[in-house]
């Protein structure tokens, strides 16, 4: 198929950035999104120009890297879907397909689509574990845990981090993620020990790198390359709430 | 080249333990005293600067990604070994062991391998303990599955995730101690070459990939986890970004590489579909569990079904060639990779592979529908269908799916001793990017095993052993400031600017293609004598081309994806020739490592265990001039060499 491709060039995190606009001819419908990138890219390469950079890796939708906006829509048109994983096939001949980095106040362009996402990980590093010493854990099974929690913190832990619901949300809120990842540990038995300090030191972290607030709007949701639920968003207010009033009569932090 | 194992004295079941104690200790007052340097941050690198920076040392800890939770350890679906026997089948840490030499076709260390098996069970506790969500049966306890090469359930998984599941463990682990400031996180750094003083290695010289600046980084050892080099042959299963550079620039100061042909193509990757393809994508080995492998026995009928003209569903049982059941019996359609990789192909050279292309094979899973109901089958695989389905545009759960081999896993790598110490001392290597465990070949499950018992059990041990024989005096002596830091940094900059300055005309990625090309049809799935010479030269000329005619766009001081690929294509090519050179040396068939003049007379592997039971390692000896190989005898003292069966 033959298409036009508007895609957003920043040089840098000062550069004002632009659309630029490539044709691209004979892409094949098997391929995937990445894929007709690598194409342009050497398109560009052979006309002496430089490629449009773009975060990829393991191109099979879970190591979370890509992160592109495509058409207005994190990750693209296809519901629970990463960018590497969106194919051709869901385009058509003669479109015009524009593409933009995640757009979001904690998310500084680096480069082209290239954003910086280092937020995500200072907000694991302020709690998002259990404290458990590599070596010394008791046996696996000395703790049975119901299937149905298991289940769901399996749900909550699908969570790959890509950012594409901060890039959704008109708040440039990470309550997704966050919600996501307290959901998960503070579920299971082993993370019940840290859970309200946990709760308490990823939320503050989360506001002080500039994360905007949840007002229920549900594009997070609908963003989410892992279909992660509001649930989450939900069961991180309530353990938020909870941590709050105990620490205002005794501090658990 | 000192191939000294240090495989401790006694029992083999006794080794690891009294190796332990007799251990160097650092008190932990003096821990914080030494620097440790970590590349890589999957699990064998993750899990080693969170248990070292635990300990009390200071980690630096470097990752190519913009987050360490990204690393490729996260693509790896279907499960981790342990000997748990939770399921009372007769499993045990003997019977692990002896599966795992077994199922690298003999080419493994016992010692290592036993110690695996051995520190397999903690890996799970360590696993629970972090928070990751295993399945569960209803009563609360561990659920199990079975595995290629394995006639026992000894495989615990997270849905079909469970690589991302452990790796986030290990991150979590690993951002406590961020967090916490013992160690400090490079992300988008790229190391390109090591810093040897007095013989030992004391620091890397690494890349900002998004200024480009060069810096250098002291410390008192370095750790090594960065993974295989599977993209040598351009299409994998591997992430885009894995590369060979730090092992080959390691390799480059004096680090052995071993068994480099040792390479695992893994039997269930979904078909190639034309020359835009960037990478295979594999569906995960727990398929085989209830999809049936199959190619139509008659070849109009695989043409029919390749030209669109036959539905599969259509096929009647007595046309259809379940060939892995057929020919292996007892293992059926759970036999080992390599085994499983070499029939398919047999399949589709005797022209009876589908997929339009003819090189693929149905993974049927209309009976297990049939058995245990379409629900049952989604919830133990329904990821993974959705995932087929996203990339092939068919639904599994009503036409079979096609699968092919691709390559997936490197088995060889830097040569280690029992410490998982290189021939450089101070210089550790863990995970994918050494070659100890697991052979000729790799067994399902057991990629994350060995990372995480890496990373967890061992290299907090062998590495703070090795701090402590230096001695506290030795601590952080050795700065940035030291001459020899200045010459490897003045390396790595004159090589950056030689890739920038050739101003030719073709593209880092049609380099890479190209090698790839080479690789993959001399040698890849078969081997022989002539296609490996012949793959050698046209290395050789490729790589002149290559240094004559590069296009690099963009500059060296700012984020430049085509530099960074052109410095590992670099890297690829000569990589891609000692590969070649090993593969031809090795006259015998083993795993990975198929030589079309060594097969028995049914076709398969045979193995020259008199004349090639050692591991091969080889030295650098100057750009342009053959390396020189050096052997380590493999002695097995617990296991008898046999014919490996899977009949």
């Amino acid at each position: 198929m033959n298409l036009t491709i508007r895609v957003w060039r920043q040089k840098n995190r000062l550069d004002v950035g632009k659309f630029a606009e490539y044709k691209l001819a004979d892409i094949s419908e098997d391929s995937s999104f990445l894929e007709m990138l690598d194409i342009l890219s050497e398109q560009l390469v052979a006309d002496g120009h430089e490629p449009v950079a773009f975060d990829h890796d393991c191109r099979e939708g879970i190591c979370g890297m890509c992160s592109m906006t495509i058409n207005g829509i994190p990750h693209g048109p296809e519901s629970g879907t990463t960018a590497c994983q969106l194919h051709m096939r869901h385009f058509h001949d003669g479109q015009t397909i524009t593409i933009e980095p995640w757009r979001a106040k904690p998310f500084p362009v680096i480069k082209d689509l290239v954003v910086d996402r280092t937020p995500l990980d200072k907000i694991i590093q302020a709690g998002g574990f259990i404290t458990a010493r590599a070596g010394s854990a008791v046996d696996a099974n000395a703790m049975p845990i119901a299937k149905g929690i298991a289940d769901y913190a399996m749900d909550a832990a699908a969570c790959i981090g890509c950012g594409a619901c901060v890039a959704a949300c008109p708040n440039a809120s990470a309550m997704l993620f966050t919600g996501a990842k307290v959901a998960h540990m503070n579920s299971l038995p082993q993370g019940k020990a840290e859970k309200d300090r946990r709760t308490l030191a990823m939320v503050s972290t989360m506001d002080g790198e500039g994360f905007g607030g949840c007002t229920n709007i549900g594009e997070c949701e609908a963003a989410c390359p892992k279909s992660i639920s509001l649930d989450m968003i939900a069961q991180l207010n309530r353990d938020y709430a909870t941590a709050q009033f105990k620490n205002f009569f005794k501090p658990v932090a | 080249m000192n191939l000294d194992s240090k495989i401790p004295e006694g029992p083999l079941a006794q080794k690891w333990t009294s190796h332990k104690f007799n251990m160097k200790l650092v008190n932990p007052a003096n821990r914080r005293k030494y620097n440790v340097i970590v590349v890589g941050s999957g699990l064998a690198g993750g899990a080693a600067a969170a248990s070292l920076a635990e300990q009390g040392y200071n980690v630096s800890c470097f990752c190519y990604q913009d987050s360490p939770r990204r690393a490729h350890s996260i693509a790896a679906q279907g499960g981790i070994n342990a000997s748990k026997n939770y399921q009372n089948d007769g499993d045990s840490v003997h019977r692990l062991f002896y599966d795992t030499v077994k199922g690298g076709d003999y080419r493994a260390r016992e010692a290592n391998v036993y110690r695996l098996a051995e520190v397999s069970s903690d890996i799970i506790d360590q696993c629970v303990a972090n928070g990751v969500p295993f399945a569960r049966e209803y009563g609360g306890y561990l659920a199990n599955r079975s595995f290629g090469g394995a006639q026992v359930s000894r495989t615990f998984y997270a849905r079909g995730q469970t690589g991302q599941q452990l790796l986030l463990g290990a991150y979590s682990a690993l951002s406590k101690q961020i967090g916490l400031g013992k160690v400090k996180m490079y992300n988008r750094h790229e190391m390109l070459d090591v810093v040897k003083v007095d013989g030992h290695a004391k620091g890397v010289i690494v890349r900002n990939m998004v200024t480009g600046e060069i810096s250098r980084h002291a410390g008192d050892a370095v750790v090594l986890a960065t993974g295989g080099y599977g993209n040598v042959f351009f299409l994998s299963t591997n992430a885009q970004g894995c590369n060979v550079t730090a092992a080959h620039r390691a390799y480059r100061r004096g680090a052995g590489m071993a068994n480099p042909c040792y390479t695992q193509i893994h039997p269930t990757c979904i078909p190639v579909h034309g020359d835009q393809q960037s990478k295979l994508t594999l569906m995960s080995e727990s398929l085989r569990n209830d999809g049936r492998v199959w190619a139509p026995k008659d070849k109009e009928t695989a043409k029919k079904i390749r030209e669109g003209k036959l539905d599969p569903n259509a096929v009647p049982d007595e046309e259809r060639d379940y060939y892995l059941e057929r020919k292996y019996p007892s293992f059926g359609n759970l036999a080992p990779r390599d085994i499983s990789s070499r029939a398919a192909k047999e399949a589709c050279d005797d022209g009876r592979g589908v997929a339009t292309t003819g090189l693929g094979v149905f993974l049927d899973f209309r009976d297990a529908i049939k058995r245990d109901g379409q629900k049952a089958i989604e919830e133990r695989y329904g990821n993974l269908f959705e995932m087929y389905q996203c990339i092939t545009g068919d639904n599994p759960y009503e036409t079979p799916m096609m699968i092919f081999p691709a390559v997936h896993y490197t088995m060889g790598g830097l040569w280690v001793d029992y410490n998982l110490q290189s021939t450089i001392p101070g210089m550790f290597v863990g995970g994918e990017a050494n070659f100890s465990d697991h052979g000729a070949n790799r067994l399902g499950a057991s990629a994350l095993m060995q990372g995480l018992a890496d990373g967890y059990f061992v290299l907090p041990y062998t590495v703070g052993n090795y701090l402590g024989e230096q001695g506290v005096a030795a601590a952080g002596k050795v700065t940035t400031d030291h001459p020899a830091f200045a010459e490897v940094e003045a390396d790595v900059k004159s090589r950056i600017d030689k890739l920038m300055s050739i101003g030719g005309t073709e593209s880092p990625r049609s380099f890479h293609k190209r090698l790839g090309n080479i690789m993959w049809e001399k040698c890849g799935m078969s081997r022989t004598k002539e296609s490996l010479t012949e793959a050698i030269e046209e290395i050789q000329a490729l790589r002149k081309e290559f240094w004559s005619n590069l296009k690099v766009v963009g500059d060296a001081d700012s984020l430049n994806p085509e530099l960074e690929r052109a410095g590992r294509v670099a890297d690829f090519m000569e990589f891609g020739e000692i590969l070649c050179r090993d593969a031809l040396m090795r006259e015998e068939s083993c795993g990975g490592h198929f030589r079309a003049e060594h097969q028995t007379d049914d076709g398969e592997a045979k193995r020259d265990d008199d004349n090639f039971a050692f591991v091969g390692v080889w030295e650098y000896k100057g750009d342009d001039v053959a390396p020189a190989l050096h052997k380590e005898p493999l002695v097995y003292e617990n296991i008898k060499l046999a014919t490996r069966s899977y009949k």
